[in-house]
C-alpha cells in the first residue's frame, strides 16, 4: 500500500515497513522514527546506515551480527531502539522486517 | 487483560534441564522476546543449572536415548560416543545458521537485558556457589521470589 511520509509517497506493507529501500531518504527515516517515539541522534543514524549497508550487500541481519559488527554493541542498540532493536531500526532504515529468530 | 488486549509484556522462562535442544529453545525464546521489546527472565532450576554452570555450559549434550525425534534406535543411542557424536553434529548445524554457542549466547542474553536467575534450592542440592556460575548472573532466587518477578499485566510463564 502507499503511504505519505515526510511529503513523499512510498510503498509500505501492512506493518508499516517500506517495501522498496530505494525510496528511502533521511527525512523519511526521521519521520518513521518519530512514529516509533524515537528522536534520531547521531548514534541512531550510525546504526541505520550500517543496516542499510549490510542490506545492500545482501547480508541477513541478526543480533549476533550486531554484536560482531564493531559499529554498535548489543547494549547500545537496545538503548537506541528499546522497543525492538533490529525490528524498529530496520523499519526506520526503510528495510524489510528481519526474518531471523536470532 | 482488558487494558493490554492480551499483549505480552514479560516472559518468565523456567529452564529445568540442560540438553542442548532445551537450552537453545529457552535462549532463543528469551532472545526473541527481547528483540520484540518484551522483557524476559530465565530461572534455572535442577539440571537447568548446567546451562549457567561455568564448568558445564560448554559441554552440553543432546540426548540420544529417550529422544524419539532423533529417529535412532534406543540401543544404538546408548553406545559409547553416540551422544558426543550427535551433539557435535548438532553444534555444526547450529553454526551453519549462525547460532552462537552457549557461552556466547549467554553474553548476548545478558547484554540484551535478559535477567538470569539461579534457583536457590537446586544450588543447595548440587552444592553450588554463585562463583560456580556464569559471571553475569543476576542472582540466586527462591521460587517465591521468582514468582514475585511476574507482577504486572501481560506476564507469561514457560516451563522448559
Amino acid at each position: 500500500m502507499e503511504k505519505t511520509i515526510a511529503d513523499r509517497t512510498v510503498t509500505v506493507n501492512e506493518e508499516g515497513f517500506m517495501t522498496d529501500a530505494a525510496q528511502w531518504c533521511k527525512e523519511i527515516g526521521e519521520a518513521l522514527a518519530l512514529e516509533e517515539g524515537i528522536c534520531m541522534v547521531d548514534r541512531h543514524w550510525v546504526v541505520v546506515e550500517y543496516l542499510r549497508d549490510q542490506d545492500a550487500q545482501g547480508v541477513p541481519m541478526s543480533i549476533r551480527k550486531i554484536k560482531n559488527s564493531g559499529v554498535v554493541d548489543i547494549k547500545e542498540i537496545y538503548q537506541l531502539f528499546p522497543k525492538g532493536p533490529l525490528k524498529v531500526a530496520s523499519k526506520v532504515a526503510g528495510l524489510k522486517k528481519p526474518a531471523s529468530c536470532l | 487483560m482488558s487494558d493490554t488486549k492480551g499483549k505480552i509484556n514479560k516472559m518468565l522462562i523456567i529452564l529445568s534441564k540442560s540438553t542442548l535442544e532445551n537450552v537453545y529453545a529457552c535462549f532463543v525464546l528469551a532472545n526473541g522476546a527481547r528483540m520484540e521489546g518484551i522483557e524476559a527472565e530465565i530461572f534455572c532450576t535442577f539440571f537447568g543449572l548446567d546451562a549457567i554452570n561455568k564448568k558445564k555450559l560448554d559441554h552440553l549434550h543432546t540426548a540420544t536415548v529417550g529422544n524419539p525425534a532423533l529417529n535412532m534406535p534406543t540401543m544404538l543411542g546408548g553406545l559409547p560416543g553416540m551422544e558426543a557424536l550427535a551433539s557435535s553434529m548438532m553444534k555444526k548445524e547450529m553454526e551453519k545458521i549462525d547460532m552462537p554457542d552457549v557461552h556466547e549466547f549467554l553474553d548476548i542474553l545478558s547484554a540484551s537485558g535478559v535477567k538470569l536467575w539461579a534457583c536457590k534450592l537446586a544450588m543447595d542440592m548440587f552444592h553450588l556457589k554463585k562463583e560456580d556460575l556464569y559471571d553475569d548472573i543476576d542472582g540466586v532466587l527462591t521460587v517465591g521470589e521468582f514468582y514475585g518477578r511476574g507482577e504486572g499485566e501481560g506476564t507469561h510463564m514457560l516451563f522448559i
